[in-house]
């Protein structure tokens, strides 16, 4: 019968094909679907993995997307890297519209275009703000992270709720819940006229730059991942706990409440309901299927845009619900998972033992 | 009065609901393992429950589907966890995820779809009663189901051996395997029994509590759901009582909001979750007490000889 066996040391391979292998794995059930549902798997694949790169406005598309998603896992990738379970990732994007989106509204048509990193940067605040909650409430009362950043996401939620439909209501907007729409000199600055795809593709650059040197080659970066991976190890070392937690949680706050901003000051240029997109919790898987490093995560961050955009094409080309792209993100981590065990066993054949 | 009775039911009937799922992640806390998984689970056994309930008109039905639903996701969850010593939190959360996004793809069409009249039970005599009448004796057979549970639960826990040994597996698995228990089965059947758990839950919320589905409708209950366990020390007397008391605050805005109170009602929706939030740091502050009353092994993985 098929055994696990260990490996002398985790294999290097594996844990770069692991996650090729999982997408593998991802469509391959996805063929099984479409079959199942009567659609052609080759038009379906098309779809997700071919026209979403197609020309330069789907490309820039892809970048509107791809965004968002690689600022907040990264952010998350420092958080589970050092074990801090934040998950409410979603929460402080909406933080960080709110905020961003606050500044936004007060700017006219004349102001000046330093109101963009005004914006970005109540955006970042905003979203360290939230997740300085978490932090605070875990540092000072123990209270578990993952359920109070959940927690929270609902709670920003029905506060972006409340600011649309109440005070900050566009007076002309034929009562939808809505602010108005931001003045021309808040929007970010786009890359090329008459593509969506915007100056937050540098910011996502150089976070990833960033990022990997604070991992690499900063000592408070080190010391925050031997917390996650032995926090025995970092006490004795007297590496502090407490500024890890801080750390982890007011960075990923940050890079979430700067994606939110970003998000409203640019695609958007308003806010309504639907600001939270489930970028905050795609990016929990962004980061996984990416190792946690930054390389990876740009890699998957691309990855997952496109199954959002796969997800919006199946809904107008081949008549499919637009949620097919949840069940293609969840399926994704659950293979990934499953094949992440490649790496430290490996599986044999093996004659069943004898009683 | 009759307002009062009316919010008492209107509380155990909410209450029902978040009892099922919090008793279903007891089980699986008591034997070590933390589903992060239950409002993916409670979301896809909702739609479950909901479309069987249409299609044969029945309400046991949709509950045994829901059961079904939530046990075979949980099977899946287990393997993962149990057999292939994946990371706890990263496997439920990859389980919320994918119930969040497969429930919605697979209810798109329920969600304009209606449940015949919901039925109305009284038990006989004391439904007639003033008061407590209306309170107590007109719930549907799932809210007593849920009480019976618990208490079953508690007897099952401290009073019989299978009890014994699950807690064992909960607090030390090592002990537990070099006696001889095959630890693994009986984490996937713990797993799988709170599974089917959250899958009640999740039925009775669409088919009985709302009745309708509506995407993402579970709306943070398994979370609450989860926190819940922690509140109660992982026991199922106190688990009922704080279902109940978290059905009381949902209920509540639903309350304050109907005699309207002067505050808009995002900050009454919010209520659960900032009572949740709240209690959790209550409960949480005394980090001792935590320890003490974890099942020692939780959220750790095992791996035999």
């Amino acid at each position: 019968m098929l055994r696990l066996e260990p490996r002398p040391q985790p294999s290097a391979l594996m844990s770069w094909a692991s996650p090729l292998i999982a997408l593998a794995i991802t469509v391959a059930v996805g063929v099984a679907l479409f079959l199942l549902l009567g659609k052609d798997p080759v038009r379906g694949l098309q779809v997700f993995f071919v026209e979403p790169l197609k020309n330069a406005y789907a490309w820039s598309e892809l970048g509107v997307k791809a965004v968002p998603l690689i600022l907040i896992a990264l952010g998350l990738a420092l958080c589970f890297r050092s074990n801090v379970w934040n998950i409410g990732a979603e929460g402080q994007f909406i933080l960080g519209a709110l905020a961003g989106g606050g500044v936004a509204m007060q700017a006219g048509a004349d102001s000046s275009r330093l109101i963009v990193p005004v914006i970005l940067l109540a955006g970042t605040l905003g979203g360290m703000l939230w997740a300085g909650l978490t932090a605070l409430l875990r540092d000072r009362f123990n209270a578990n992270e993952i359920l109070v950043s959940l927690m929270l996401v609902y709670v920003a939620d029905m506060l972006l709720s409340y600011l649309v439909y109440g005070p900050w209501r566009d007076p002309d907007g034929y009562n939808f819940p809505q602010t108005i729409r931001f003045a021309v000199p808040t929007a970010i600055p786009r890359l090329v006229d008459g593509l969506r795809v915007n100056a937050g593709v540098w910011l996502a650059a150089a976070a990833v730059a960033l990022l990997w040197v604070y991992l690499a080659r900063i000592y408070s970066g080190f010391q925050l991942q031997v917390g996650g991976l032995a926090p025995a190890a970092a006490r004795y070392a007297g590496f502090s706990s407490r500024g890890s937690l801080w750390t982890a949680l007011l960075v990923s706050g940050g890079m979430a409440g700067l994606a939110g901003a970003l998000e409203a000051a640019g695609p958007l240029g308003q806010l309504t309901p639907h600001v939270p997109a489930g970028y905050g919790f795609a990016a929990i898987i962004v980061a996984f299927v990416g190792r946690l490093h930054p390389l990876g995560i740009v890699c998957s961050g691309l990855l997952m845009s496109q199954f959002y955009i796969g997800g919006e094409l199946a809904q107008s080309r081949l008549g499919l619900p637009k949620s097919i792209t949840g069940v293609f993100q969840g399926l994704l981590l659950f293979a990934l998972l499953a094949c992440d065990t490649l790496i430290h066993y490996r599986l044999r054949w093996r004659a069943k033992k004898a009683g | 009065m009759d307002e009062a009775a009316l919010l008492i039911a209107a509380t155990l009937n909410a209450g029902t609901v978040l009892a099922f799922a919090a008793l279903g992640l007891l089980i699986n806390e008591r034997a070590g393992i933390v589903n992060l998984g239950a409002e993916g689970l409670m979301l896809v056994a909702a739609v479950a429950g909901f479309a069987t309930a249409v299609h044969t008109g029945s309400d046991w039905l949709g509950f045994a589907a829901g059961a079904g639903a939530g046990a075979l996701l949980a099977a899946l969850f287990g393997l993962l966890v149990i057999w292939l010593n994946t990371n706890q939190y990263a496997s439920g959360l990859a389980l919320s995820l994918f119930g969040t996004g497969f429930s919605a793809f697979a209810g798109i069409r329920y969600t304009q779809e209606k449940l015949s009249e919901r039925p109305h039970f009284e038990i006989p005599i004391l439904a007639d009663l003033p008061v407590v009448g209306p309170a107590f004796f007109q719930q549907h057979p799932m809210v007593y189901l849920a009480i019976a549970l618990t208490v079953g639960l508690g007897v099952f826990l401290y009073r019989s051996r299978a009890g014994l040994v699950l807690r064992a597996v909960g607090e030390s698995p090592e002990s537990a395997h070099a006696l001889g228990y095959p630890v693994r089965r009986i984490r996937l059947a713990a797993v799988m029994a709170g599974g089917a758990l959250c899958g009640v839950a999740g039925a009775y919320l669409s088919v009985i509590y709302t009745p309708l589905w509506v995407e993402g409708m579970v709306a943070g209950k398994g979370w609450i759901a989860l926190a819940l366990t922690t509140f109660a020390t992982w026991r199922p007397a106190r688990v009922l009582l704080g279902a109940y008391l978290f059905g009381g605050v949902t209920m509540l805005q639903f309350h304050l909001q109907g005699r309207g109170v002067e505050l808009p009602s995002q900050f009454l929706t919010m209520l659960p979750y900032v009572a949740t939030i709240v209690v959790l740091v209550l409960i949480s502050r005394n980090a001792t007490w935590i320890r003490v009353n974890m099942p020692a092994s939780l959220g750790k993985p095992f791996h035999p000889g």
